[in-house]
């Protein structure tokens, strides 16, 4: 789960009081908010009650009557004749010095700092998941966990690393989806009897790989790291490491920045095995084979 | 602050504002429309950022009395997203409409609004 506490919400009220937006400056306004991550709702003359809990900014033309509203942490502003990017500013003032998550953090690395980050984790199909914890067993980064009632669930979807989805290649059953991906079925579009096949072919070629594909990560890491000591050369040994793990990257989809930054071979041994030993447990508690 | 609730489907229009997976001509004209025919609508930045904080108002939707069409991107991903978020949706009451791979206009018509002029011109 995300710690970013949440946006306040925005709610153009058009309704009995207020003068509505022409629809052309209705849309720019729209676009603008949404765009900086606020959520909007258009409450008109019939809308039902649009305030579910939060912070809400009530914005519309009042005609300099703005409407009493109830509710602490509820404001009103009057956007009569004001710019969408007016509008923006005045939204951003009722915010504050309160955190949130911005569409910007798409094209910059994810921040822990200031809670920025690009939206991009595993979705579990749950029609076609089967819970074999495979992909638990495979994850380093904690992204996965398992529910009260041992099924599997996305636990940590900030652990996982932007663009990788080298889960979904492992997964016999083509159950994760990643739906900011940019090719089906992993982008969650329809599943063909032939990715169900191609899905089993990069299990098996991970297995050709070494059964394991961070004991083969491990194995290569060894492999590099007596060389360094061998030839004392940083470089070399940098050199060695990436060429041997673009083999890795290729049958795994997993970009190559996720593989250099993986932790010490030791570390990764240690995150495996406990990994495989909380799947193993999930998959004991529901009464399957290991 | 509402004057009457009424029980037609509520709609709600996501934005992909953290990705470029969504034509962007498709999404702004999709917004317009729905800007345009001046009923009201719920729009998100992106479902994907709100299921990972599990936001409430996601479960608040998935009970709409009514039912509830989503203009997004694939029902399949749609479902996980709001199942991801403890708030699964109803398999009976819920459309979902593809703007990865539908036409504005095919969308649009799915959720009554007329075709509106892009957003992004001005």
């Amino acid at each position: 789960m995300i710690a970013t506490p949440l946006p306040p919400r925005v709610v153009l009220y058009e309704g009995r009081g207020a003068v509505p937006l022409a629809p052309a400056d209705r849309g720019r306004l729209f676009a603008a908010l949404l765009d900086r991550g606020y959520a909007v709702t258009l409450a008109g003359a019939n809308a039902a009650d649009a305030t579910v809990g939060g912070t809400i900014v009530v914005i519309g033309c009042f005609g300099g009557s703005p409407p009493e509203v109830a509710g602490a942490d509820v404001s009103v502003c009057d956007i009569s004749g004001r710019s969408a990017d007016d509008v923006v500013e005045s939204v951003e003032a009722a915010r504050g010095e309160r955190r949130m998550n911005r569409p910007e953090a798409a094209r910059a690395p994810t921040d822990r700092a200031t809670d920025t980050w690009k939206p991009w984790f595993p979705v579990i199909d749950p029609a076609r998941c089967t819970n074999c914890m495979q992909c638990l067993s495979f994850c380093l980064f904690d992204v996965y966990g398992v529910s009260p009632d041992n099924t599997l669930r996305v636990e940590n979807p900030a652990n996982c690393k932007v663009n990788c989805p080298a889960c979904s290649r492992v997964c016999p059953d083509v159950a994760i989806m990643f739906p900011k991906y940019h090719a089906g079925p992993i982008d969650g579009g329809p599943v063909s009897e032939a990715d169900v096949s191609r899905e089993k072919m990069k299990v098996d070629i991970s297995a050709l790989l070494g059964g394991d594909i961070y004991a083969k990560l491990r194995e290569r890491s060894a492999d590099a790291k007596a060389r360094f000591s061998r030839e004392r050369s940083a470089d070399q040994a940098l050199a060695e490491r990436r060429r041997c793990l673009t083999k890795l990257a290729e049958a795994a989809a997993i970009p190559r920045e996720v593989l250099d930054a993986l932790p010490s071979p030791e570390e990764i041994r240690r995150r495996a095995d406990e990994a495989a030993a909380r799947a193993a447990a999930a998959r004991a508690a529901a009464g399957k084979p290991a | 602050m509402s004057d009457s609730s009424d029980a037609s489907p509520r709609i709600l229009y996501c934005r992909c504002a953290y990705a470029q997976v969504v034509p962007a001509d498709v999404k702004d004209a999709v917004l317009a429309g729905l800007a345009a025919a001046g009923t009201s609508f719920e729009a998100v930045p992106d479902l994907c950022e709100m299921a990972a904080r599990r936001d409430p108002h996601l479960a608040e939707l998935a009970r709409a009395a009514g039912g509830l069409t989503i203009a997004a991107c694939w029902p399949r991903a749609v479902r996980g997203l709001f199942a991801l978020a403890d708030a699964p949706l109803p398999e009976q009451g819920v459309t979902i409409l593809n703007m990865r791979t539908d036409a504005a206009d095919t969308v649009l018509a799915g959720l009554g609004a007329p075709l509106g002029k892009a957003v992004s011109e001005r």
